[in-house]
């Protein structure tokens, strides 16, 4: 990482929770634990309060369907390291990866809702440009996702147009595909707590 | 999905205003991509903007310019947030537009 103190800065106990990581996954320590554990007070707790509630907080989205958005949003920004790690979870969530290969080559002809596309397609702009407006609001709202569900992706768009700056500004290192699928199990299975 | 709204406004006050290495008006300058001299404004703005751009000469002429690297983690947290903030008040208000009663 472009920060030293990303990557060797932590406190000892935090050092030794890594080692605990690498020797039970057998898998390097990902960049992204390595940020949330840096100062945790500054960032990583309050984050992670966050993205726990956006991702695994009660939602009409199933933990699939909001996989797909983080993916989505982090292909839309650019971000390779966030899009195979969230690419890897959504694969996880659905039992394989036939949706979120779709979902991510190509948006129109994915084999999903329509609520869904048009909530993604929301969120691919927002991304994109910066902005909506209240036109591409009725279009999301038209193809029946409600306003909680639009509100619900919002957050989690919120989550990843955060976490991928960081993840491009501090050059996280792409992990292999090994590791990336540990991470994934380890989010299925505990949230982003 | 009821306690994010609550999550984020800790998230942004615990940035801004809770201790940290960078100063808060720095901080501020930020998460709101103005009134930063250069280097920093270009690296803020990158992070806002295109972050993928960003490059290790980014980060370098923020070390140039005297910055721990504490200061600069504080300021591209902020300068993510900030942008990420941006969008997601512009799209909750645009929805309002669009479910406001006639």
């Amino acid at each position: 990482m472009r920060l030293a103190i990303l990557d060797r800065g932590h406190g000892s106990g935090t050092k030794a929770l890594f080692a605990l990581i690498r020797a039970v996954s057998r898998q390097p320590v990902l960049d992204v634990i390595k940020l949330v554990k840096y100062r945790p007070d500054f960032y990583g707790r309050p984050m992670q309060a966050v993205t726990h509630e956006a991702m695994r907080g009660p939602s009409a989205w199933s933990f699939g369907d909001r996989e797909l958005m983080a993916a989505l949003v982090a292909k839309t920004n650019g971000c390779e390291w966030c899009t195979r790690a969230h690419a890897a979870v959504a694969e996880g969530a659905f039992g394989d990866g036939t949706k979120i290969s779709a979902v991510l080559s190509d948006l129109e002809t994915a084999p999903i809702d329509e609520p869904l596309r048009a909530t993604l397609r929301l969120l691919g702009k927002l991304t994109r440009q910066h902005v909506v407006n209240a036109d591409d609001m009725r279009a999301a709202l038209a193809a029946g996702a409600s306003r909680e569900q639009i509100e619900d992706a919002l957050a989690v768009c919120f989550a990843f147009n955060t976490i991928g700056r960081l993840a491009d500004t501090f050059g996280f290192s792409l992990a292999s595909s090994k590791a990336f699928e540990a991470g994934a199990k380890y989010l299925l299975a505990r949230g982003y707590r | 999905m009821s306690e994010i709204r609550q999550a984020r406004k800790a998230l942004v006050a615990r940035i801004l205003e809770g201790g940290g290495k960078a100063s808060v008006a720095q901080r501020r300058a930020a998460f709101d991509n103005a009134g930063l001299a250069e280097p920093l404004s270009t690296l803020v703005d990158k992070v806002a903007k295109h972050a993928y751009k960003v490059t290790d000469a980014d980060i370098a002429a923020a070390r140039a310019a005297a910055l721990s690297e504490d200061q600069i983690f504080e300021i591209v947290v902020c300068a993510a947030i900030g942008q990420a903030t941006r969008q997601y008040d512009g799209a909750l208000a645009a929805l309002d537009a669009a479910t406001k009663k006639e």
